[in-house]
């Protein structure tokens, strides 16, 4: 099989928005000569962008985990739920399989993201060779189900516009929700502004067979 | 500038191919990250077309319809969209009801509505009006729709809400079930065909 050569090896820049190959600019950017995008080598900052998005979701995946995120009222009767409890009362209510789903949407998802980016940036930093061809497949599933953490958000929007019986029962958002929304935000945008290229950028051309 | 489109870079490593013809049900991977580079087409460019009109007209019956009706003593109450919407807004949830309105309505339906236009007049090999800035949107717009998520959402809700209530799902709900099947082939969408339409000067 052929060498496979790196678009800087040859000389060659790849449009992140169109996919155009041009070749490498050598002193001012013209931009996509198809799409006008800034044709650039990785994306500009992308380790420190991503660390400052990462860490701001994580400050704000505390209060969103700590505080309620609903408020159900029924009869005099006030229960504050927050994600954890919402889950363990679907369990309980013999909806395990949902419970499951609501548990890996706004727990296992969240979390995943965070320590899948921790582990690309470090890795980065390191400059290391460990396991590349998982860590580019790690970033494309965080990619891929990131967004269904926004799942207890919109039941949270869901329930507040449905139960609607005056005295008799009603619901209200609690600075929880706005919390993890924000989370969930923050993490897409963290892993938008990794680049995957860099997982390989430390590789000497011919030091693998 | 740009080189001829035989030459396709990898997305996520950058690594450097030659484009080559795939067969049906053909996909290209890359041999050294293992992301997909490039799928075999089997919808037209004119079925796609179709799709996007279905998928609006299910877009607009799952949002002028209710979603869910719930049932408490005789008492009835149900919600469309919007109507989840402006109760975030009024319920000091603001930054709840900014986020659903954009994942959840705009930016489906500028969504629908660019590749419907740029789709239109790209199946006659055109360039649509405005092609540039609508390419543009549907590339960053592309992570931040999230219709499918609602209708998993919508199914907790009715669950969670079935300890309590008589619940009875709406018209709404089953417009946005049909509909995600549909958003999920468009997601599937390759807009480098759409870019393939512009002549590359110098090539």
């Amino acid at each position: 099989m052929t060498a496979l050569l790196r678009a800087e090896q040859l000389g060659l820049i790849g449009c992140q928005v169109c996919g155009l190959v041009s070749r490498a600019p050598s002193f001012a950017d013209p931009g996509c000569s198809r799409c006008g995008s800034a044709l650039r080598r990785r994306k500009p900052a992308s380790l420190s962008r991503t660390w400052a998005l990462l860490l701001a979701a994580f400050i704000v995946y505390i209060p969103a985990n700590l505080l309620p995120i609903m408020r159900t009222a029924s009869l005099g009767d006030v229960d504050d739920n927050t994600i954890l409890s919402g889950i363990v009362e679907l369990w309980e209510k013999d909806s395990q399989a949902l419970a499951i789903i609501v548990f890996s949407a706004s727990i296992v998802v969240p979390m995943l993201k965070f320590l899948a980016l921790l582990v690309l940036l470090i890795c980065v930093h390191r400059r290391s060779h460990w396991a590349q061809l998982q860590r580019s497949k790690l970033y494309r599933l965080i990619e891929l189900i990131g967004h269904w953490s926004m799942l207890d958000v919109f039941v949270v929007a869901l329930l507040t516009a449905l139960v609607r019986f005056n005295l008799l029962s009603s619901v209200e958002p609690l600075p929880g929700v706005i919390f993890f929304g924000l989370t969930v935000v923050l993490t897409m945008f963290a892993s938008l502004s990794f680049d995957p290229r860099l997982t390989w950028d430390h590789e000497e051309p011919h030091d693998r067979e | 500038m740009g080189l001829s489109s035989r030459l396709l870079i990898c997305h996520d490593c950058d690594t450097v191919y030659r484009t080559a013809a795939l067969g049906r049900g053909e996909v290209a991977r890359c041999a050294r990250c293992g992301a997909v580079l490039a799928r075999h087409h089997r919808l037209g460019l004119d079925a796609l077309t179709a799709l996007v009109v279905g998928a609006l007209i299910l877009f607009i019956q799952g949002n002028l319809w209710p979603v869910v009706t719930l049932g408490l003593n005789g008492q009835h109450s149900s919600t469309t969209l919007w109507g989840m919407i402006l109760i975030m807004w009024q319920d000091h949830a603001e930054v709840v009801s900014v986020i659903t309105a954009v994942t959840l309505f705009f930016f489906p339906l500028a969504n629908m509505l660019s590749l419907g236009w740029l789709l239109y007049f790209g199946r006659r090999g055109e360039l649509a009006p405005g092609f540039r800035p609508l390419m543009l949107l549907l590339h960053y717009l592309g992570p931040w729709t999230m219709s499918e998520v609602f209708v998993l959402g919508a199914l907790v809700a009715m669950v969670k809400a079935k300890a309590y209530f008589e619940v009875f799902p709406d018209t709404g709900i089953y417009a946005y079930g049909a509909l995600i099947l549909f958003i999920t082939v468009l997601a599937g969408f390759d807009l480098r065909r759409l870019w393939d339409l512009v002549p590359i000067r110098g090539a």
